[in-house]
């Protein structure tokens, strides 16, 4: 027990390095100083250090992953496949045949095992299990237009949903603010594990969270209307235009004062981070890609369920779609959602990813696992769906060094399944992330 | 039907002869066509639900009914029957969804907790595009439900998704001819609010335990009176309904989640007799052995994940499969907008997933539903005399690449994938949001 407390908890794990650690520079200091008998004191010494360095065996043992189908994601599926995970990360990855198990590695054997799975847009870990006012943190409504509000300093840890998401094989997150205000703030990018969010974010800020379309209205305020929304968010840009020009500027006098939301939005000028449009009706895409046309904005389109009648307009902006939840409900500005959207764009040479998005009422969270399942089995090949929930939204999300696919050098993020992982009677078995087994609930 | 139809489209050369052929059309459509067709499926794997799976099996149907259903070695296809070869097919009953809210629903308003009075079907609009769309995914007969917030929200209707023009045309009907439903409760913190709503959860319980004693009080004036009308008392709607209720013509839909308020709804029960279904019962894995003592059956929704609100928190896949192991009669339900009517079987599949038997969450789909509906006699099962209410696949039901092709009711078939407007409803796209006239016209018709 108090091993897997400290395989899985990555604070144990560090407080008891960092102790044996501590007791290694003692040991240094006494061999220097020649002293010879050893004394009740060194005898103690000497059983931690043996402790630690068996604890340590423990929590960076390698483990193994026997799979009879890997899913690698860097190449064609392996038939009874071997994954290598040791200090956090992959240290090989090939046929049973050719990659032997280390000796004394824990090896976990599994039907089918894929990488992690890759949420591309979630609210989890701001929006929690309760829908409470006290675990509601995915919007802020006191002001249309927040880019300056930070993921980071709302994430947590803890929320339920990330655990329950994480035991269906979701290792990596890009989480929140959601949509439901023109600008509602930042997201992050975050690994489904820990109790602290700065050892778990992989990108700090990944991007600036807009809305277009009825969810952004404000009741009695602005924006009330489409036509509103573009110019205030135009307004806003320009502002951050002149905002940009003077930070530019060589003298050091003539620098503006500091202004979050100014900074925010500057960054997205300058190409440093995506504007990710939440948007559903194809007047709402076409209004999105003016926008970053007009400010030459780096822009993800989100939500996007009318992308199938406007394909053409966003192939030629060349802008990547992470659509809807597959399952998303078919009513408001979503009316026309089409379980085929994906297979469409994708047909079309559009970038598509999958996210579980924001819901508001039951489910509280969307498991994206669930989401694939149903886009390969309305036009996605198996391999396409998976894709999308592994290494392609990796490299849309610019953390494909680390995550989305099963690579030497990459994260021990791994998922585990007893069959088809998209068929709705398989389940997932474990899950490891940064290589130590995080879930072995059978789900 | 169709075939003239197209053709007479190709003549037409103007507005006017559009609108003869919707009228026509109308016309046929109103009409029972093709009541006395022998129609004989042949080759499918048939799930009868009542009765252990044909591998290679014959469902033939006529007037609306199951004429015969069997291995295909053994079952006489009579001369006169059209055969259509469903070979590698499968077919199952169709699918009972015993709580749904499609057809723009409006019960009870907020001027008060307990509405007994209103009846849901006189607010449903037949033309929503989620009947398409609930025909799509293999639904025949549904519940349809008032919405949440009150302890008593309404009269439910039981609907059969018929091609219809009225809410009339729909509607199952009792053997007295009226209008079949229930009558749908709500606990927990749905039904509180600010007054005249209930603050708390005993207060809901003595409000609905003084309605139901109003209710005592009426019938026995009712029945004190016997034939004489002097003596009757001044019609109450509301407390004729609740009469229903008493007697157990009407069934009571109970939302209710937390293990407690569970516990509330099956004491009620007892004090006051009246027949329950329990609805959604987040909880219930918890309080299953009591559930089975009382004898009460359960509805379960399963959502992808536990929350949006403390009494959905406990959630569990398991629900369906603890209750089942504890001896309690379960059925699924799509709460359709929760969840969308096209994937209900997925609802199924995943208490597969939590551990329920496959053949008890294909049962739960249709001939558990049904019985919760009291229309065990007439669907949820392929069985000799009972409506000829069924599904075609071209898989497995439990399988995510499965999809629904064909759905039939009473011997038409309401949907068919291969007709690019039911496969608009049926998959999404530009236009299935809205709402159709006419709604399901044609089908069945005589292709």
């Amino acid at each position: 027990m108090q091993n897997d407390k400290y395989r899985t908890n990555p604070h144990m794990r560090r407080r008891m390095n960092a102790e044996c650690r501590t007791m290694t520079d003692e040991r240094m200091a006494w061999f220097a100083n020649g002293r010879g008998a050893l004394s009740i004191t060194m005898r103690v010494w000497l059983a931690l250090t043996a402790f630690c360095i068996l604890n340590s065996a423990f929590a960076f043992a390698q483990t193994a992953v026997r799979a009879k189908t890997l899913y690698t994601m860097s190449g064609p599926p392996i038939q009874d496949g071997i994954v290598i995970m040791r200090d956090g990360k992959i240290v090989a990855v090939g046929p049973a045949a050719t990659t032997p198990i280390p000796a004394g590695a824990r090896v976990l054997e599994a039907a089918v095992a894929t990488p992690g799975l890759i949420d591309a847009h979630s609210t989890v870990g701001l929006s929690g299990i309760l829908n409470y006012a006290h675990d509601r943190d995915q919007i802020e409504h006191s002001e249309a237009i927040q880019p300056e509000l930070r993921a980071i300093d709302a994430y947590n840890c803890r929320e339920k949903l990330i655990e329950f998401v994480r035991s269906f094989g979701v290792t990596t997150i890009h989480t929140g603010h959601a949509p439901g205000e023109l600008i509602s703030g930042q997201t992050m990018i975050v690994k489904t594990v820990g109790d602290n969010v700065a050892e778990v974010t992989l990108v700090e800020s990944a991007a600036i969270a807009c809305t277009l379309g009825p969810a952004a209205q404000r009741g009695g305020g602005a924006p009330g209307t489409r036509g509103k929304m573009m110019a205030m968010l135009r307004e806003q840009f320009i502002k951050a235009q002149e905002y940009v020009k003077k930070q530019d500027a060589a003298e050091a006098d003539k620098k503006p004062d500091r202004n979050l939301r100014l900074e925010a939005l500057g960054r997205a000028l300058r190409g440093e981070i995506p504007l990710m449009v939440t948007a559903y009706r194809a007047q709402d895409i076409i209004s999105a890609l003016r926008l970053a046309n007009e400010f030459n904005i780096k822009l993800w389109l989100d939500g996007a369920a009318e992308a199938y009648m406007v394909i053409d307009e966003i192939k030629a902006a060349g802008v990547p779609v992470i659509l809807h939840p597959s399952m998303m409900r078919a009513s408001g500005d979503a009316e026309n959602m089409s379980f085929e959207t994906a297979a469409k764009l994708r047909k079309s040479g559009i970038t598509v990813v999958l996210q579980s998005g924001y819901e508001d009422y039951v489910p509280k969270a969307r498991v994206i696992l669930f989401e694939a399942a149903i886009a390969a089995a309305n036009g996605l090949t198996f391999d396409e769906a998976l894709r999308a929930i592994t290494i392609d939204s990796a490299r849309l999300l610019g953390v494909d060094k680390r995550v989305g696919s099963l690579e030497a050098g990459k994260d021990g993020d791994i998922a585990l399944f007893d069959g088809d992982p998209f068929e709705y009677t398989t389940h997932c078995i474990g899950v490891a992330i940064n290589g130590q087994i995080v879930s072995e609930t059978k789900r | 039907m169709r075939v003239y139809l197209m053709k007479f489209r190709r003549n037409a050369r103007s507005g006017r002869a559009a609108l003869w052929a919707a009228v026509l059309s109308f016309a046929v459509c109103a009409s029972a066509a093709n009541a006395d067709e022998t129609i004989a499926f042949i080759g499918a794997r048939l799930i009868r639900v009542d009765s252990p799976e044909l591998p290679t099996g014959v469902l033939i149907v006529r007037d609306g009914r199951i004429l015969a259903v069997g291995a295909a070695a053994d079952t006489n296809v009579p001369p006169d029957a059209r055969r259509i070869d469903v070979t590698g097919k499968v077919i199952m009953p169709g699918i009972v969804d015993t709580h749904n809210h499609i057809g723009g629903i409006g019960g009870g308003d907020q001027s008060k907790p307990l509405h007994p009075d209103v009846r849901i079907y006189d607010s449903l609009n037949p033309r929503d595009a989620g009947f398409r769309r609930a025909v799509a995914g293999g639904l025949t007969t549904l519940n349809i439900m008032p919405g949440s917030g009150h302890l008593l929200s309404g009269q439910t209707v039981y609907v059969k998704l018929r091609p219809a023009h009225t809410i009339e045309e729909m509607a199952v009907r009792n053997a007295d001819g009226l209008i079949a439903g229930g009558i749908k409760m709500a606990n927990g913190t749905n039904s509180r609010g600010g007054a005249p709503f209930p603050g708390t959860r005993a207060k809901s319980a003595a409000l609905v335990r003084e309605m139901f004693i109003r209710a005592v009080e009426y019938q026995s004036k009712v029945t004190a009176a016997g034939d004489d009308a002097s003596k009757k008392p001044d019609r109450d709607l509301g407390l004729e309904a609740l009469g229903e209720v008493l007697s157990g013509k009407r069934v009571v839909h109970h939302h209710t989640h937390r293990a407690d308020d569970i516990v509330t709804v099956l004491r009620l029960s007892k004090e006051f007799g009246f027949r329950v279904v329990l609805h959604h019962v987040s909880e219930a894995w918890m309080v299953a052995d009591e559930i089975a003592a009382a004898g009460a059956r359960c509805s379960v929704i399963l959502v992808d994940s536990p929350g949006g609100k403390l009494e959905a928190s406990q959630l569990s896949y398991e629900t369906a499969a603890i209750l089942d192991r504890a001896g309690v009669n379960v059925a699924f339900h799509t709460d359709d907008w929760i969840t969308d009517s096209r994937l209900f079987l997925r609802m199924a599949a995943l208490g597969v997933r939590g551990g329920l038997p496959r053949e008890k969450a294909l049962r739960a789909l249709t001939l558990s539903g049904a019985e919760m509906l009291d229309l065990q006699d007439r669907v949820g099962s392929l069985t000799v005399g009972k409506d000829a209410d069924f599904v075609v696949l071209d898989g497995d039901p439990l399988s995510v690449y499965s999809k629904v092709l064909e759905t039939w009711v009473e011997g038409r078939r309401v949907f068919d994938r291969n007709d690019p407007q039911d496969r608009l409803y049926g998959v999404g796209g530009y236009g299935a949001g809205f709402d159709t006239v006419p709604y399901m016209c044609c089908h069945g018709d005589g292709e």
